[in-house]
């Protein structure tokens, strides 16, 4: 899987997270999930679940934590799928 | 502004019940003696004795224009139930819906929106086989908020951006009537100007086995469901389990009159108390004592003698306890059995609704009070012996009465508990 499709894998998983359909639709890879996505603090728990499902990997609470931007959960991925 | 006590009307409804949607639809089947039982295959293929219930048809398909993808992720069925119905009861109220962002909340409006079981779906489905798995990192971040007690109310209160008290009630089956005399109260005491009060249950398997255990579900009727529930009849053999949501936009008068608000009933005295499991009463039957007490206290505080109630909108759930339930009525209100007012119950058409119940019962009977009815209740052709004697004030089909003027409604609940609020057409 190459980085645009985890990338277009990973917004499809926010999508139903994201309030702020603006910044939705012109999410890029320096995208905020919470400051501009507006995604509730609390969902970014589930959203590690769903990419735990859909990747086939397991993210460590450590990674998870780092995740604020679009770029790192898609970076995080490729990384941990080698 | 008078330094009296305000007077609270009823502004708007909500109403998502297993025999109709919104005011319209359960409207018309009350009037046409529409039932929502129907038959349920889990129940079967679960081995449960009583296989038939009320549940609200097509909540699936109308859920998302009330709530978003996100906010459903984290809601069982009786947070969708409770949030339909309220947010119907706020729009009906004339009330615009406040944007998701959009300033401060209304400080003078709250919501007490109570439950009986609560999110036990969740629980069952899960929270425990998750956790028992070891799997607690896999269970989310929506299960709080799910099993809260209050979740039901918690929702609300962002939809709606309510300010006031939010809270959710819980006294078993008198759950929903509870909450609509906890809000009449707050408006009386002067300590919010609007409150949303009412109640809501889902209708999981889940909560259902309890009774379906203690064999006070109906388990005769499961080849004619719309027959299975039958307060009042001789042939009564325990309750049907309902579910589904029921809300009243509570509002000072004064409050009601500055914004033009259509008024579709007075809340004139309400009355709560418990039996302490004496006197006969007890964890699952109620102290007669105490009903014809909290009756009672129900038309003192209105101001009303016994002869002025036009219509009882009972308990009534088809256990042992109906012909006990209507002896109470008479006494309370010193009225012999052929001079009752109309007694009826709408549980025959809709089942038990639990935390639901005192909730859709006070839309129905603040409903034929504002249109001029009497719903009449189902499966009762064959009434009980020792209400013969009421026979003539027991409708089974709906009656017009222009001239209903007051309604008393009672809801009863485990745990020796009662409830008795009394609304009149407002003049």
């Amino acid at each position: 899987m190459n980085t645009q499709e985890v990338f277009d894998k990973i917004v499809a998983i926010l999508k139903p997270f994201a309030k702020n359909e603006e910044a939705l639709s012109g999410v890029s890879m320096e995208t905020s999930l919470q400051a501009d996505l507006e995604v509730n603090s609390a969902r970014l728990v589930d959203i590690v679940l769903e990419i735990e499902d859909a990747f086939g990997i397991e993210v460590s609470d450590d990674d998870a934590d780092q995740v604020a931007t679009v770029g790192d959960a898609v970076n995080l991925i490729v990384a941990t799928s080698g | 502004m008078s330094n009296s006590e305000p007077r609270v009307v009823v502004t708007g409804m909500g109403v998502l019940a297993p025999n109709g949607h919104g005011l319209e639809e359960f409207g018309r089947a009350l009037r046409d003696g529409v039932s929502g039982i129907a038959f349920h295959q889990q129940l079967a293929d679960l081995n449960f004795a009583c296989q038939v219930g009320g549940v609200p048809a097509n909540v699936e398909e109308i859920q998302g224009r009330y709530l978003t993808g996100e906010e459903l992720f984290a809601m069982n069925a009786n947070m969708v139930y409770a949030a339909i119905a309220t947010i119907d009861a706020w729009t009906d109220a004339g009330l615009d819906l406040p944007e998701p962002d959009g300033g401060e909340p209304d400080w003078d409006t709250g919501g007490i929106i109570g439950t009986g079981i609560g999110g036990i779906d969740t629980i069952a489905e899960t929270l425990a086989p998750r956790t028992q798995a070891g799997r607690v990192k896999r269970l989310g971040s929506t299960m709080v908020e799910q099993i809260m007690s209050s979740g039901n109310s918690a929702r609300i209160a962002g939809k709606l951006g309510l300010g006031n008290q939010v809270s959710t009630n819980s006294s078993a089956c008198n759950t929903g009537t509870e909450a609509v005399i906890q809000g009449y109260h707050r408006i009386r005491d002067g300590l919010a100007r609007r409150m949303l009060a009412g109640g809501s249950e889902g209708h999981s398997h889940y909560i259902w086995a309890g009774f379906d255990a203690m064999r006070v579900l109906n388990r005769t009727k499961n080849d004619e469901p719309e027959a299975a529930s039958r307060p009042m009849s001789a042939s009564a053999a325990g309750f049907v389990p309902g579910s589904g949501a029921g809300v009243l936009m509570l509002e000072d008068l004064d409050s009601a009159r500055e914004r033009g608000a259509r008024i579709y009933a007075e809340v004139i005295g309400g009355a709560l108390n418990c039996g302490g499991h004496r006197q006969g009463g007890s964890m699952t039957a109620p102290n007669p004592v105490s009903v014809q007490r909290c009756l009672g206290a129900a038309l003192d505080m209105a101001g009303i003698r016994g002869q002025e109630v036009d219509a009882i909108n009972g308990h009534l759930t088809a256990t042992f306890a109906d012909p006990h339930e209507v002896h109470n009525w008479s006494r309370a209100l010193g009225r012999e059995p052929g001079d009752m007012p109309w007694i009826q119950s709408t549980k025959s058409l809709i089942g038990h609704g639990l935390g639901a119940a005192g909730g859709l019962e006070c839309v129905a009977a603040v409903l034929e009070l504002h249109e001029g009815f009497v719903h009449g209740s189902l499966n009762c052709e064959d009434l009980h012996p020792e209400l013969e004697a009421y026979a003539d004030r027991i409708p089974h089909e709906t009656v017009e009465a222009p001239d209903l003027a007051v309604i008393a409604k009672a809801s009863f609940g485990f745990g020796d508990v009662n409830g008795c609020v009394i609304f009149r057409k407002f003049d």
